[in-house]
């Protein structure tokens, strides 16, 4: 089942819509066989037209190369590419059953009707939609559907598998159950994988790397962990989870050069005692989440801190509480690279 | 008791207007298997006058039969990738060319057909041709054959799905013929039922474009209107009747099924649970 991996590489790869819109500056971006690389980034930020220059689908400005393993494929049409693709809205043809939207891929390369036959069989059972084989794709549910496109896709044993918001369309709950589902399908094909959304949980979850864009730049390249903690600019921090940003001339007993806003992560800050405390803030809201509660605090700067607290005993809407940030717990930024 | 006493107002008002408009057809019809309609119908019924049309007038049918299926397959092969590029095209051009389309189908049909006399008559051959009401036809079905598929096209995202095709390897004309047409042929169907039906009862254009050589079956109606006794072009407009309406008919049919197609069934995605297997449950 496994594939020989397919690495990717962009190089200098913008794109100028025929209106004179620039959708992607030059970005250049390597991806090793068998890699899942999530593009994440707000609606517009050029993530989908990235991945649509790795599908085919786009064509680069002249200047920007598409390889796949050192092959050039940049004049390449995407019927040419052997690439596999998931959409958003699926594009699962209407006119066809479960089973024969599966074999399509095969059927268009001519394989032997029995070669198709076990292939769709070993999809079906994959996805564990074998009783779903001969129903119209208007007879099926989001998350079925989401199953068809997904077998579909890789059916054809593409050289990278690219998935376009694949779970957007679904509820909170399948998205999760489906994430995690996609996620060992990923790592059991070992296929090279390019996963666009907007969604940072589903990034986190699911990226051997994410690549974080913001108007039709690359923001940042990173492990999971590497984005989250060490976030390179103030637009990374702010997409992803939620940051705390507050002046030094705010904070007592810390070591930051002024002029620079100190920012932290709730789950790094502990309610500790007055002499300890970096700052202090007046509980504006308490909200208990179960296994934490989550403090909003006005602290006199412009913006509200969120802390979060693991303790049992729930501070009170109104109280001054002292806190304390751990010290891995500090993220440092220059002001001015607030851009967004 | 005043709401019965509406709705049977209103019952009565409908089948009031309904007798209106069908008892002139059933007397219509009744006149062409009626012996003679000046005694009435104690003078008997008979299929004699249906077979006097058919002496007079057969070739007329045939022709209106000819053109009505050169007129479908010119408009097919015409109007499907004109609504196929359209629909790709998209935006004001689309728009535009689209109105320009539909053009002939606001002015009078005897407007066009002088424009296609002026300009055309002077080739002789085609002019005493059937070819030449083909052509009126042809401008006049048209529009509404694209449409139909414009209309259907749009409503699908075909071009979602033909992206999706080509990731899977699908050349050009394998989407086409595998995805698009299969796709959009609810559209293709109504529109030929349409173009079909309006060819054969086309009249305005006809009128003015045909020769004694080149009746169609409206121009023979109108013809044994003026010169032939009464039961025989009753018998012509039954035997009308009969041609035209299976398609009606099935044009009918065909757009209710469209209107019953489930659109999307969103609501079960909840309950289904990914490593069990459930059985077919519809």
């Amino acid at each position: 089942m496994k594939h020989d991996t397919t690495a990717v590489s962009l190089i200098d790869c913008a794109k100028t819509f025929d209106d004179g819109t620039r959708a992607l500056e030059p970005v250049n971006l390597e991806i090793s066989g068998g890699e899942t690389v999530v593009l994440l980034g707000p609606s517009g930020c050029g993530k989908t037209t990235l991945l649509r220059i790795v599908s085919g689908l786009e064509m680069p400005d002249s200047g920007g190369r598409v390889l796949f393993n050192d092959e050039d494929v940049t004049d390449r049409q995407i019927e040419k590419r052997n690439v596999g693709m998931v959409f958003q809205s699926y594009a699962l043809f209407p006119n066809m059953t479960v089973a024969a939207n599966i074999a399509y891929g095969l059927r268009v390369r001519k394989v032997a009707a029995a070669d198709i036959d076990a292939r769709v069989d070993e999809m079906l059972n994959m996805m564990h939609i074998v009783e779903l084989s001969h129903r119209r794709i208007d007879q099926l549910s989001g998350g079925q559907r989401q199953r068809v496109a997904l077998a579909r896709a890789i059916a054809v044993r593409p050289r990278v598998l690219l998935l376009d918001e694949p779970l957007t369309a679904l509820d909170a709950l399948l998205r999760d159950r489906l994430r995690v589902e996609i996620d060992t399908l990923l790592r059991s094909l070992g296929i090279t994988s390019i996963y666009v959304t907007h969604d940072q949980a589903e990034a986190m979850a699911l990226g051997d790397r994410i690549v974080v864009m913001s108007n039709g730049r690359i923001a940042q390249i990173g492990s999971p962990r590497d984005i989250y903690h060490r976030p390179a600019t103030a637009f990374v921090a702010d997409f992803i989870g939620t940051i705390n940003r507050l002046p030094t001339t705010l904070l007592n007993n810390v070591g930051v050069p002024s002029g620079r806003d100190v920012m932290f992560r709730p789950e790094d800050a502990d309610i500790v005692g007055t002499a300890e405390a970096h700052f202090t803030g007046r509980v504006s809201s308490a909200l208990f989440l179960g296994d934490r509660t989550r403090l909003i605090l006005d602290c006199g700067g412009e913006e509200t801190v969120v802390v979060e607290s693991t303790l049992r005993d729930p501070v009170q809407a109104g109280a001054e509480i002292s806190v304390r940030v751990r010290p891995e717990g500090f993220i440092a930024l220059d002001t001015d690279s607030r851009a967004i | 008791m005043r709401r019965r006493g509406l709705f049977i107002a209103q019952l009565l008002f409908t089948l009031a207007v309904c007798a209106f408009l069908i008892v002139p057809v059933i007397l219509s019809a009744l006149a062409g298997v009626t012996e003679n309609f000046l005694v009435g119908l104690k003078s008997g019924l008979t299929v004699r006058w249906i077979g006097e049309v058919w002496g007079l007038y057969a070739e007329t049918i045939y022709l209106a039969l000819l053109i009505a299926a050169a007129c479908l397959a010119i408009t097919l092969v015409i109007g499907v990738p004109a609504a196929y590029a359209l629909a790709r095209i998209g935006g004001r051009t689309a728009r535009f060319i689209e109105e320009t389309i539909v053009l002939p189908v606001a002015v009078p049909g005897l407007a066009i057909a002088l424009a296609l006399i002026i300009m055309y008559g002077g080739f002789r051959d085609f002019r005493a041709s059937w070819a030449f009401i083909l052509v009126g036809h042809v401008l006049y079905t048209l529009p509404f054959m694209v449409r139909s598929v414009l209309a259907v096209l749009s409503s699908m995202n075909f071009l979602e799905l033909e992206e999706g095709a080509a990731s899977l390897g699908a050349s050009f004309w394998q989407r086409f013929w595998g995805v698009v047409l299969p796709n959009a042929k609810p559209g293709i169907l109504a529109g030929s039922l349409m173009v079909v039906t309006l060819s054969i009862g086309e009249f305005n254009l006809t009128w003015m474009l045909h020769t004694p050589v080149t009746k169609t079956l409206p121009v023979g109606l109108a013809d044994s209107y003026a010169s032939m006794r009464l039961e025989i072009a009753s018998a012509y407009t039954l035997v009308f009747f009969v041609m035209i309406i299976p398609l009606l008919i099935a044009m009918q049919l065909l757009s209710r099924e469209q209107k019953q197609k489930p659109s999307t069934s969103e609501d079960d995605q909840t309950d289904f649970e990914p490593s069990v297997s459930r059985g077919e449950s519809t």
